[in-house]
């Protein structure tokens, strides 16, 4: 399995589009994936993330746009004369054959006649060399998780494209198998196309994320850098949680100045990405320090603050969630960890809530505050504030 | 009275099963009569002579052999052609697709009189001689409807994601079809081609309009019927009917193997 026999080239994706009657499942999206990377197409159902990987196994073709790896263009070759293969949702196993015949299928499909070796030291690899016999029924989810990798990375693709390849299992296994998968996708050095919708999972496991929304690549960057500096609300509220204040810009240099509701907030210039005066003001929820309103004194003069009451306390061992409502009926969250032991603030406290400038970040003030969360999400929250007001 | 509540499930499912049974459980009875009169309806006493001497009777064997042949040419014929209906109506968009769905259905639901009636005045219309190839035509007609229900039903059921991933891994139409859709599909092939073999050799009225002189089981039978019918009869009746629980018990035991191995590991 060295690396250094297999080149691999980068994968281009141009214009690539995907109608399905009037709607665009894919709009317009170009991309270029490096070669040997683990790339993430992370969003929510419907987002044409699934259409985009089927596009690329050439199981779906794209309604204009093309598809090259490296100087190949592969857009109008089928599926079975692509250097690509799949793991599948829920697997696809063939029911019929063994675990053997499933992770040799490819290789016997290109004629080639010594299979046995590379079967069994890949099965090695995937560590199921002793089950190679059994029918896939008769496998936990976990390891026929492990077959599907196996039966796909055997052929050496230039490309691997997981679909969402640890939704079916629970979550320990899931954590185990993100960090198995990591490892193979090291020492193979094939290039990881990996589809999902769990943010988590995105962020643990890639070294480039692209947030999806609507057919469109909404950011794309180093897990890191999205999560600390969005630049739409939908990948801010998508990609973790964020308290986003809509606001205006009263003064703008190398520090920018924003008023909402009597607040002033002040944020880095490079970090804000309104254009006009309307201005989103956003903040990681982590970044927040919760103080009791008498000891408002102690918050320093830089930091941007909101004062409010407590509406809800949740312990959860690492760090507690603090609900505080403002005055203007908006609903800040916050993260802190727990590095003392009681005094804690409790449920109607008036606290201030306060954070650094250099946490701050600023949206274009034009788009929906609350893009990226689910209707659920959204009705949850109003119905929990409505009973909190009263 | 408490005793009967406690067991009345268990005593309305026996009465049924001994309704159910108890014609057969007769004809195998009766197999090793010896009768005393020409109607072999009344016990007399305990031989085996039908049974060592099955063919005794002119006219049983052939009849029987002549059913057996023509379920078997018109079940291969029907499940070849109702196997390709299946898939190009699950497959395939076309125009028409739907009005064949719905025609397809139509010989299971039309009155075997009706059909077996009309087939026959095709037949005499086209001045086409009746026998063994009409009776034939006339059953791949009806067991067609059941081999598309059946297939169907199997293909529809099956994961796209399979094919999907077997074009995925190098195989192209042929080979997806050869090593993926074929081998997944076969069971429900198979099972339609049981059906429609026991359909057509137990089939009367369609083949009795259209069968001219030729004599199947089921028309020997009736034939027999007016005369008395020979013990032979009984016995072949009774194979027919252990060969047909032989095989649903090997069935049975074999997806009991299955599963007992998929729940062992």
């Amino acid at each position: 399995m060295s690396t250094a026999e297999h080149r691999v080239d980068d994968l281009h994706l141009r214009h690539l589009t995907k109608r399905f009657g009037e709607t665009a499942a894919v709009d317009d999206l170009t991309l270029t994936i490096a070669a040997g990377s683990f790339f993430a197409l992370l969003g929510a159902s419907g987002c044409g993330k699934t259409t985009t990987l089927r596009m690329i196994a050439g199981l779906e073709d794209p309604t204009s746009g093309s598809i090259h790896i490296g100087d190949l263009d592969v857009t109008n070759v089928p599926p079975h004369k692509r250097p690509v293969n799949t793991v599948f949702q829920s697997y696809a196993l063939f029911p019929h054959l063994d675990i053997f015949e499933n992770v040799a299928f490819g290789m016997r499909r290109r004629g080639l006649k010594d299979v046995n070796g590379p079967v069994m030291s890949m099965l090695e690899l995937v560590e199921l060399a002793p089950l190679a016999r059994r029918k896939p029924a008769q496998l936990s989810g976990g390891q026929q998780q492990r077959v599907a990798v196996a039966r796909a990375l055997i052929n050496r693709p230039d490309v691997l494209l997981l679909d969402e390849p640890l939704g079916a299992l629970d979550l320990k296994l899931r954590r185990q198998m993100q960090i198995e998968l990591k490892r193979i996708q090291t020492e193979v050095g094939t290039t990881f196309v990996h589809v999902t919708h769990d943010q988590e999972e995105a962020m643990t496991m890639a070294d480039t994320v692209a947030v999806m929304n609507s057919g469109r690549i909404e950011q794309l960057g180093h897990p890191a850098d999205i999560y600390e500096l969005p630049r739409t609300a939908f990948v801010a509220n998508f990609l973790g949680q964020a308290n986003l204040v809509e606001a205006e810009i009263v003064s703008a240099s190398a520090e920018v100045v924003a008023q909402a509701h009597g607040n002033t907030f002040t944020l880095p210039g490079d970090r804000n990405f309104a254009k006009h005066k309307q201005v989103i003001v956003g903040v990681r929820p982590e970044k927040l320090t919760v103080l009791d309103h008498f000891n408002a004194h102690l918050v320093p003069d830089s930091n941007n603050r909101v004062t409010g009451r407590v509406t809800d306390v949740s312990y959860a061992g690492v760090s507690t969630q603090y609900v505080v409502r403002t005055p203007w009926e908006q609903d800040f969250i916050a993260f802190e960890q727990n590095m003392v032991v009681g005094d804690r603030c409790e449920v109607g406290d008036e606290v201030v809530l306060h954070w650094s400038p250099s946490h701050t970040f600023g949206l274009d003030g034009t788009q929906d505050v609350n893009a990226g969360i689910s209707a659920e999400a959204l009705e949850e929250t109003r119905a929990a504030s409505s009973l909190g007001g009263e | 009275m408490r005793w009967l509540r406690r067991n009345i499930i268990a005593i309305i499912a026996i009465a049924v099963l001994v309704y159910l049974f108890i014609p057969i459980a007769v004809v195998a009875f009766l197999s090793f009569n010896n009768p005393a009169s020409k109607f072999n309806i009344r016990w007399n006493e305990f031989s085996l002579d039908a049974w060592t001497n099955l063919c005794g009777v002119p006219g049983v064997c052939s009849s029987f052999a002549t059913s057996i042949g023509i379920g078997i040419i018109a079940t291969i014929i029907a499940t070849v052609l109702g196997a390709m209906i299946s898939f190009a109506l699950v497959r395939y968009r076309f125009r028409g697709r739907s009005t064949t769905n719905l025609l397809i259905f139509l010989p299971m639901a039309t009155p075997e009189v009706v059909m077996g009636s009309s087939l026959l005045a095709l037949f005499l219309n086209m001045r086409f001689p009746l026998g063994q190839v009409t009776v034939i035509i006339a059953h791949i007609m009806f067991i067609i409807s059941f081999v598309v229900v059946t297939v169907k039903a199997r293909l529809q059921g099956l994961d796209p994601r399979l094919e999907e991933a077997a074009r995925d891994l190098y195989a192209g139409p042929r080979a997806t079809f050869r090593y993926v859709t074929f081998p997944l599909v076969l069971p429900g092939i198979l099972g339609a081609a049981l059906l429609g073999f026991s359909l057509s050799f137990d089939d009367f009225i369609i083949s009795y309009f259209n069968a001219g002189t030729l004599v199947t089981f089921p028309i020997y039978i009736w034939g027999a019927a007016q005369r008395g019918i020979p013990v032979q009869v009984n016995a072949l009746a009774t194979l027919v009917f252990v060969l047909a629980l032989l095989v649903v018990l090997v069935a049975q035991f074999v997806s009991y193997r299955k599963r007992k191995s998929v729940q062992a590991h």
